[in-house]
């Protein structure tokens, strides 16, 4: 037998037959549902009189448009408070588990699957959110898909898929100081493009993959689908391991032992074949900023915003004027001059424990620029809780941030959370899209580190260059 | 699902690459519940300025604002996988989007939705988009893959056979996998729980992480 590679392994344990196109049927062991993609599959269940095919592969949260202040109070009436009612009445009817709002296993699908042990190695895990790339950190296949897949989940537990290409990214060397794993994903969007992963399903790999945290993986992961790629999975290894032990949603004792024995077998083989080779060198990274409207257009912080004129590829050249009107950016102008009124830290991508440390660690003994409103939203209550375990609420409160409860907020501007017409943000979410963060908003995606230098700063700024506190 | 078999119509011509859904469909819109009636937040933001007056954005302009075909630059629909983007473009009566390369989920909900994703590259993919902005009817013939450019020029295309058949009978997935799969997943999922049983969590994990909600 050919060696496989670890996305192989898993799309194979998990075929249930092959149709002579080509394409498989994939068994789903695990799917997340939220409030914004559910209510249409559920809708489809109900007209169609159909059952679901499991309900214990299911859990349910609402995060997209929850707002992140006074949780203690009901809902205002409107269409927020709707769509989460209505999700209750599904999930109710149906028999699937609900965290609510004021629940301390609340959080965004993507922080809180890893944090209950729901995400587990060698599994295939669902989310009607594009998002769901990041639970590939822990080796599993892991891919967002729209409502009406979601509806085929809870129907069939099963999907009609054509298997994915793979392409390997290799990290090697060490990050320097003030260089986050946010900076390799940026990085290397920026070199493949947003369209180079389109197809395949990308596996982190190389010396730099073995030093970092789960968080740190689940960061890489979650952008892959930022360069297109439905899936971006890392190796389960004793990182991995030690994360998941005594998870509620792990399994425990005996099964344990016999889950660890298969998840060993699951990292691909030596001398695996790839469609796809991309290699990076972590070492030579710097802090990056985007300055256009996708996360492909993203430079080194210490450059100066490109200039349409010197790209010879016409359509590159009319989407970069393009995404230049829309930031109000001048060509030339150095990125570290460009003011922000709004900083966010928190999402999918960067709203983990680890992130709130570094973050707080920058802004620790400074205060934020006056002219700068800035948010830290911790991605679960979990975090939140062990956050201020910790203190790091009162080094943000001290500093001038405001400290908020669970939720997707200001990455996707659902809730209260947003920016207004022009305003512009240092975010350390994961897209730059028009009006993603608001209508008319403009964003610049970094590093939790980078964000809040830029919060002290008022402007963007390399964070190692910020002056020492006294 | 509607029948995709031939359509002849003009085309809106929109020549931008990355085009991805929360310009197709902005966020705030997601709050809505319903598939029907989207049409009229598609591409929300590029339609109306903030005063509410419309611009003269192609889909505003006749004979575009008819228009079943829109031809749009690389990376069509790429960013998140809402296919509140899919619903939109359909209930608005577009019910094929040709571009050189498309976002891999907004691809894949296309074809739940009746809609048809046309790949068309390099030369031909210019002569499309020249054709569009003629604002002359382009025909797409599923039946016989090829699309007819106003001056007669014939592209052949190659359509994934199961899509195109699913889309021409107005399958209906989720039928056809339970009633033609049902017992090849039950021993399926069988095996896996003979072989991975920590994947299923109706062994009292999940009920005791739940009991205390369950309870009420
Ligand atoms: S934090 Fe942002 S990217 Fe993540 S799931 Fe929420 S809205 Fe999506």
């Amino acid at each position: 037998m050919t060696a496989r590679t670890l996305y192989e392994k898993v799309w194979q344990s998990h075929v249930v037959r092959d149709y002579d196109d080509g394409t498989s049927l994939l068994y789903i062991d695990r799917h997340l549902v939220q409030e914004v993609s559910s209510p249409q599959a559920f809708a489809g269940l109900i007209e169609q009189n159909r059952a679901l095919a499991r309900p214990s592969a299911h859990i349910s949260v609402a995060d997209h448009a929850v707002p992140t202040r006074d949780r203690h109070l009901p809902l205002a009436e409107g269409l927020a408070a709707r769509q989460v009612e209505r999700l209750i009445e599904n999930c109710t009817r149906f028999g699937i588990d609900y965290i609510t709002m004021t629940d301390d296993r609340h959080g965004i699908v993507h922080v809180i699957g890893p944090e209950l042990g729901f995400t587990l190695p060698g599994a295939t895990l669902v989310c009607g959110d594009s998002h769901t790339s990041t639970h590939g950190a822990f080796g599993a296949i892991a891919f967002g898909i729209g409502a009406s897949e979601c509806e085929c989940v809870f129907a069939t537990q099963t999907l009609r898929q054509r298997k994915q290409k793979t392409m390997r990214v290799t990290l090697n060397g060490a990050l320097q100081p003030g260089v986050a794993v946010k900076d390799i994903i940026l990085a290397l969007i920026a070199k493949i493009g947003t369209h180079g992963g389109v197809g395949y399903a990308i596996e982190y790999a190389g010396t730099a993959i073995a030093t970092l945290s789960m968080e740190a993986r689940m960061t890489l992961c979650n952008m892959s689908i930022e360069a297109g790629s439905r899936v971006g999975m890392v190796a389960p290894d004793e990182t991995t391991f030690s994360y998941l032990k005594g998870r509620p949603l792990a399994p425990a004792g005996e099964a344990w032992e016999a889950a660890l024995a298969h998840w060993q077998t699951l990292p691909s083989e030596p001398d695996a074949v790839f469609d796809k080779e991309v290699d990076l060198d972590v070492a030579a990274l710097s802090p990056h900023v985007s300055w256009g409207t996708n996360p492909g257009e993203t430079s080194p912080v210490s450059e100066r915003v490109p200039d349409p004129a010197d790209q010879s590829d016409p359509v590159r050249r009319t989407k970069m004027e393009r995404s230049l009107a829309y930031m109000d950016l001048k060509p030339g102008m150095p990125l570290e001059e460009i003011d922000v009124d709004h900083v966010f830290i928190g999402s999918c991508t960067n709203g983990r424990l680890e992130d709130m440390r570094i973050a707080a660690s920058v802004v620790k003994g400074r205060k934020v620029a006056p002219t700068v409103t800035a948010i830290a939203v911790p991605g679960s209550a979990s975090v939140r809780k062990q956050a201020e375990s910790e203190g790091l609420d009162r080094i943000f409160i001290d500093a001038g941030f405001e400290w908020r409860a669970s939720g997707c907020s200001m990455c996707v501007a659902m809730n209260d959370d947003r920016l207004k017409p022009g305003e512009r943000c240092a975010s350390t979410s994961n897209r730059n899209f028009e009006g993603r963060q608001g209508q008319g908003g403009r964003t610049h995606l970094m590093s939790p580190a980078m964000a809040a230098a830029a919060a002290i700063a008022g402007h963007l700024i390399d964070v190692r260059k910020l002056e020492p506190t006294t | 699902m509607q029948k995709f078999t031939k359509i002849t119509s003009p085309a809106a011509a929109l020549r931008e690459a990355d085009v991805d859904t929360d310009v197709i469909f902005p966020a705030r819109f997601l709050l809505l519940l319903d598939k029907a009636g989207l049409g009229k937040h598609l591409f929300h933001e590029r339609r109306h300025r903030r005063d509410g007056t419309r611009t003269d954005f192609v889909l505003n302009t006749p004979p575009f604002d008819q228009a079943e075909i829109l031809v749009a630059g690389a990376n069509f629909g790429s960013g998140s996988s809402r296919e509140q983007a899919v619903w939109a473009l359909t209930d608005f009566g577009i019910r094929c989007v040709i571009a050189p390369s498309f976002g891999e989920i907004f691809y894949s909900n296309c074809f739940k939705n009746g809609a048809l994703p046309l790949v068309i590259q390099g030369d031909a993919h210019e002569r499309v988009m020249l054709a569009a902005e003629s604002g002359k009817p382009i025909t797409v013939d599923l039946e016989t893959q090829t699309v007819e450019l106003p001056d007669g020029e014939v592209i052949g295309l190659d359509i994934d056979p199961y899509r195109r058949r699913t889309l021409m009978l107005g399958l209906d997935e989720i039928g056809s996998i339970l009633a033609d799969d049902a017992d090849e997943i039950a021993a399926f999922e069988a095996r896996l729980r003979a072989s991975q049983p920590w994947l299923f969590l109706d062994d009292g994990r999940l009920e005791r992480l739940f009991a205390d909600t369950r309870a009420r």
